[in-house]
């Protein structure tokens, strides 16, 4: 199966409607094993039953980041090699990663304030996560500015790999600002600084929560195409009924 | 060259004459700034301390205000038809359209600067620090801008949208050009740190700017 089989639209649909019954099981699994195992870790000798928020919120801030890059690689897949379904993908992504990216600021908020004593503080992690926020709500903006699909498809493709830039700015936040937000930790030169009996339940959230978004947007996927096959037969009902 | 040169030169020659609004900005400055002592209180000491805060905001406003006159005048006329046709490349074009703009717009905002330094209490030295900040830092609002102009050349009211997916991308700009200004005048941080991150950040947007929003035109433009 390669990826330009894929480009048909039936295909596609017949492929992820066999997928998703599938894929939704794992994303129950994954998530129901990695937070109950969450729940059962022991405290942490210093943040106490509160480092437990990590489970949902570390999770949550990688899925948000991923999120764009996956919106970007479409992008690439819209601007140059017009895959049919690469702006369907960039469109329906751009929801759930904002929804990501509240979750990630909701929690870090929730977390922030027994921890740092704040809810909010104007940190440059917590900033650039907030641009990511924003910028997600004006690429929304922008497709729903446009009536023509593919014509908003172009432009929004335009803005996202403009945004891209700002990912590696938050990547690197902690360790070129050393502020509030404690640096990296899981992802780092020499190993994981993380304890075991943390490492292992947050890596098996994050596979959870990467099944949810993979779920979700193939779904989305499948629902904006059956959207634009209503309009265009909405289209061709209107033109004939003009003819006639 | 000398099709960009013609360019720029026509650009600036629009801006400035009547209806070219490019002097709008300047006074869109003056009249945010003035605004400012009625909204935070005519302390001068506060106003001190904000100087640099108030002058930058204002900038940024100023030079978003002035930003869909980029393109769109062009795009109602046609002239931008012939742009895009045209066998200067499309990158070039842009460059040389932003350079005007930031000419016509952006240059006189930096004037104005110290006048308007004077109104809320900022000393010589402090008010050539924001100058030189501004004048670091608004190329780069101009050529991320102009992403965000040729992407509402596309839409029927793109003026708010332009604000909403713009001012984002400004942030970085924003923060380095008030702590470089702040860092001038009490610092502790040197000068040179923020400012040569802000430069660096102007000399990235030159890169990328021309090249996004070519590709915006092209694809906005059918």
């Amino acid at each position: 199966m390669k990826l330009t089989e894929l480009a048909n639209p039936t295909r596609f649909l017949t492929l992820a409607g066999r997928l998703l019954p599938w894929l939704a099981a794992a994303t129950a699994l994954a998530l129901a094993a990695g937070l109950t195992q969450g729940m059962l870790a022991p405290d942490d000798y210093q943040q106490g039953a509160t480092v437990k928020i990590m489970f949902v919120h570390v999770p949550n801030a990688w899925l948000a980041m991923f999120v764009w890059g996956v919106m970007s690689v479409a992008s690439l897949g819209t601007l140059v090699w017009r895959h049919p379904l690469a702006d369907v993908a960039a469109k329906t992504a751009a929801p759930i990663g904002a929804a990501f990216t509240f979750l990630a600021l909701v929690t870090g908020s929730l977390w922030g304030r027994p921890m740092w004593g704040t809810y909010w503080e104007w940190d440059a992690r917590l900033t650039s996560m907030l641009v990511l926020f924003l910028m997600y709500l004006g690429l929304i903006a922008l497709w729903r500015a446009v009536e023509d699909p593919s014509r908003a498809a172009r432009a929004a493709a335009v803005l996202t790999l403009v945004g891209a830039v700002n990912l590696p700015i938050i990547k690197f936040s902690v360790d070129w600002w050393n502020t509030l937000h404690q640096p990296a930790s899981v992802v780092r030169v020499g190993g994981s600084t993380l304890d075991k009996a943390f490492l292992i339940p947050l890596l098996v959230t994050a596979i959870g929560f990467s099944l949810l978004f993979l779920t979700l947007h193939l779904a989305a996927m499948r629902n904006e195409i059956l959207r634009r096959r209503v309009r265009s037969l909405q289209m061709m009902q209107a033109s004939r009924a003009e003819a006639a | 060259m000398t099709a960009l040169g013609a360019i720029i030169r026509r650009d600036i020659k629009i801006a400035l004459r009547v209806g070219g609004g490019a002097l709008i900005g300047v006074l869109f400055f003056l009249t945010v700034v003035v605004l400012m002592p009625f909204a935070v209180g005519p302390d001068l000491a506060l106003l001190k301390r904000l100087g640099p805060a108030i002058l930058w905001l204002g900038a940024l406003l100023a030079s978003l205000l002035t930003l869909d006159r980029l393109f769109t005048a062009d795009a109602e006329d046609g002239s931008l038809d012939l742009i895009v046709m045209s066998r200067t490349p499309l990158e070039l074009t842009c460059a040389a359209k932003a350079l005007a703009h930031w000419l016509a717009a952006g240059l006189p905002l930096i004037v104005a600067t110290p006048v308007l330094g004077l109104l809320l209490n900022l000393d010589g030295s402090a008010s050539l620090a924001v100058m030189a900040t501004l004048l670091a830092g608004t190329p780069a609002l101009t050529f991320t801008g102009m992403i965000g102009a040729a992407l509402a050349v596309a839409l029927r009211r793109g003026g708010l949208l332009l604000a909403v997916l713009v001012l984002p991308l400004s942030i970085p700009v924003l923060i380095f050009g008030v702590s470089a200004s702040q860092a001038a005048i009490v610092g502790p941080v040197s000068f040179g740190t923020p400012f040569s991150i802000l430069c660096a950040i102007s000399l990235l947007s030159l890169v990328i700017g021309p090249f996004a929003a070519a590709a915006s035109l092209r694809q906005g433009l059918d």
